[in-house]
């Protein structure tokens, strides 16, 4: 559906998208991350055809978004980070206007604006269809904004962080109309916060500093972070350096270091990649009669990679941005 | 089509803003005093006999050769918010995502401000009822008067849309609207000065209010037609051309 080769921005000297590609299926939800500046509002902007790529070409549903754009636009919903609204517009008055640009014939536009103002809340539980949009606050003006990318009910959905700004009831509710639009529609959407996305996307793509550090499933990135196995064991029954040797000399560990010593010894087991030591451990534990009271995986969390991949990558940019 | 629906949106606009209120309030001002008390600056040199008096010509000729030069100042004024705001507070983004071309939101705008002016300058028709009563104006010279009135306007409009696209600072856009207008208008009468005399007719071609007073006078020159349309494309194009290029920024 949507597909993005070699895409590079340079806005004047700052490189603010650097040689991204990615591909997403139709009907799937994709989670675009990044902290700030990394280029995420870039990257969405060319997708929807505001500003032209430097180098590269993306398309959306077999359309080029340089030179076919206006096909492109029709195909698009596009929500932008502010939400930049007309201010002395009412409520009804901007999907109008709205839907009249969209070239909804005037016999349809009625209907189409009732169902949205209904699928975002915005005709109950409070009617806001005559409110002024400078009137409005923060969720609401969001509200007005998702409804206007709804309006035509285009294939792709693009929204540059949808839910900040907003409480977390409508955190909430936001993301199950993402997940409930993400059945029929094909969703793209950015934000900082890792926890969020993981619960309504099918795949992320993680940018920093303008390239992508990694993408896959959420399962694929969890594997990841876990990735070869990392043990922690607690022992007793002998000196930490002969524990430390026992549970070295077990085949697949590679490194094994000695995290705490007191009563019990607490040892950090590296073992090679997909091989899981944990039934050695207990058997050799148990054979030489050691007790033994913690033996897990440590696994990090998704959000801790996220920082550590991207904190990395903007330590390898810092001496370029110089 | 699209045209229309953003020259809706525009108009609606206007009449939030108390901005068009003033300037509407402005130009009334001005076309009552010029109409009924004339202008008087003796410090200046200037001295107008109202339009409005026994045993003046019947005809609205005064009004309309004083307010092509008071339109240099009220049109930009009009037209500074256009395209600036979008930059401005964002919209820009929502408005050229949708599937609109540059040309028809450039169309738009100038549409809006042109409906806007058209009402301006019908409110004059109320003067030229008052003469009707009073006198036997020439219908074929008014008529052509108001021609030229709406080329000019035209114009205008199209140089204030133009100032607006460069930059998102609405009063900027606004003396660079009037700049270009001076230049157009009275700024001929200096360069026609400096340059040397064989060129001079040449510039001196450029000039709006030449062309202008023609139609005033009640005379149809197809020339002038043909200034004025050309100039309206002209900037209109640059106005597109300008924010296509803003966008690639
Ligand atoms: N119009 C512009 N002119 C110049 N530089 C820009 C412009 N827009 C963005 N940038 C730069 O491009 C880089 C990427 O910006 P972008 O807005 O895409 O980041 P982002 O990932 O959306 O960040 P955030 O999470 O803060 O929204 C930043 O370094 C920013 O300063
Ligand atoms: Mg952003």
């Amino acid at each position: 559906m949507i597909d993005v080769q070699h895409l590079t921005k340079w806005y004047g000297r700052t490189l603010a998208v650097d040689d991204i590609s990615f591909h997403v299926e139709a009907g799937s939800v994709v989670g675009f991350l990044g902290p700030n500046g990394a280029g995420k509002s870039t990257t969405l902007r060319i997708l929807t055809c505001f500003q032209p790529a430097s180098s590269g070409s993306a398309s959306v549903d077999g359309c080029d978004v340089f030179s076919q754009s206006v096909q492109v636009r029709r195909r698009i919903g596009y929500m932008p980070e502010n939400v930049p609204l007309y201010p002395e517009m009412r409520v009804r008055e901007y999907l109008r206007f709205r839907a009249a640009l969209r070239g909804i014939p005037r016999s349809q536009r009625a209907v189409a604006i009732d169902k949205v103002l209904e699928d975002c809340w915005l005709s109950s539980p409070q009617d806001m269809s005559y409110r002024r949009l400078e009137t409005l606050s923060r969720g609401y003006r969001q509200r007005v904004g998702l409804a206007d990318c709804l309006l035509h009910d285009p294939p792709v959905l693009v929204l540059d962080e949808p839910t900040i700004g907003l409480d977390p009831a409508q955190v909430r509710e936001m993301r199950n109309l993402v997940l409930n639009l993400g059945q029929k529609h094909t969703v793209i959407l950015s934000s900082h916060i890792l926890a969020e996305v993981e619960q309504v996307c099918k795949q992320i793509v993680i940018i920093s500093s303008g390239k992508i550090v990694a993408q896959g499933t959420p399962r694929e990135l969890r594997e990841r972070v876990s990735g070869p196995g990392r043990l922690i064991v607690e022992l007793r029954g002998a000196m930490a350096e002969q524990l430390a040797r026992d549970v070295a000399a077990i085949p697949g560990v590679q490194a094994v270091e000695p995290a705490e010593a007191g009563e019990w010894c607490r040892l950090s087991v590296q073992s090679t990649e997909d091989v899981d030591v944990r039934v050695q451990v207990a058997a050799m534990a148990a054979s030489k009669g050691y007790q033994l009271r913690e033996l897990r995986r440590e696994v990090a969390s998704l959000e801790d990679f996220f920082v550590q991949i991207t904190y990395e990558q903007s330590m390898r940019q810092a001496p370029v941005a110089l | 089509m699209k045209v229309l629906t953003l020259a809706k949106r525009e108009l609606a606009a206007y009449f939030y803003s108390p901005m068009a209120y003033v300037i509407a309030a402005l130009f009334l001002a001005m076309v009552g005093l010029i109409f009924l008390l004339g202008v008087h600056v003796p410090f200046l040199k200037i001295s107008l006999e109202p339009v409005f008096r026994s045993g003046a010509e019947s005809t609205l000729r005064p009004l309309f050769d004083v307010l092509a030069y008071g339109l240099v100042v009220v049109i930009p004024l009009l037209t500074m918010r256009v395209v600036s705001e979008e930059f401005r507070t964002g919209t820009i983004e929502t408005l050229m995502t949708a599937p609109v071309t540059d040309a028809q939101v450039i169309g738009g705008k100038f549409l809006g401000a042109m409906i806007l002016y058209v009402i301006l300058l019908a409110t004059t028709l109320v003067y030229f009822g008052l003469i009707a009563a009073f006198g036997q104006p020439d219908l074929g010279v008014a008529a052509i008067g108001y021609l030229g009135m709406l080329l000019l306007g035209g114009t205008y409009v199209a140089v204030g849309v133009f100032a607006s696209t460069i930059t998102r600072h609405q009063l900027v856009a606004g003396i660079i609207g009037i700049a270009i207008l001076a230049f157009f208008t009275g700024g001929i009468y200096l360069l026609v000065l400096l340059v040397p005399p064989e060129q001079a007719s040449a510039v001196s071609r450029l000039n709006m209010i030449t062309y202008f007073s023609d139609f005033s006078k009640g005379v149809l020159d197809v020339r002038g037609v043909i200034f004025f349309v050309t100039l309206t494309a002209f900037f209109l194009f640059l106005s597109v051309k300008v924010l296509e290029s803003r966008r690639w920024r």
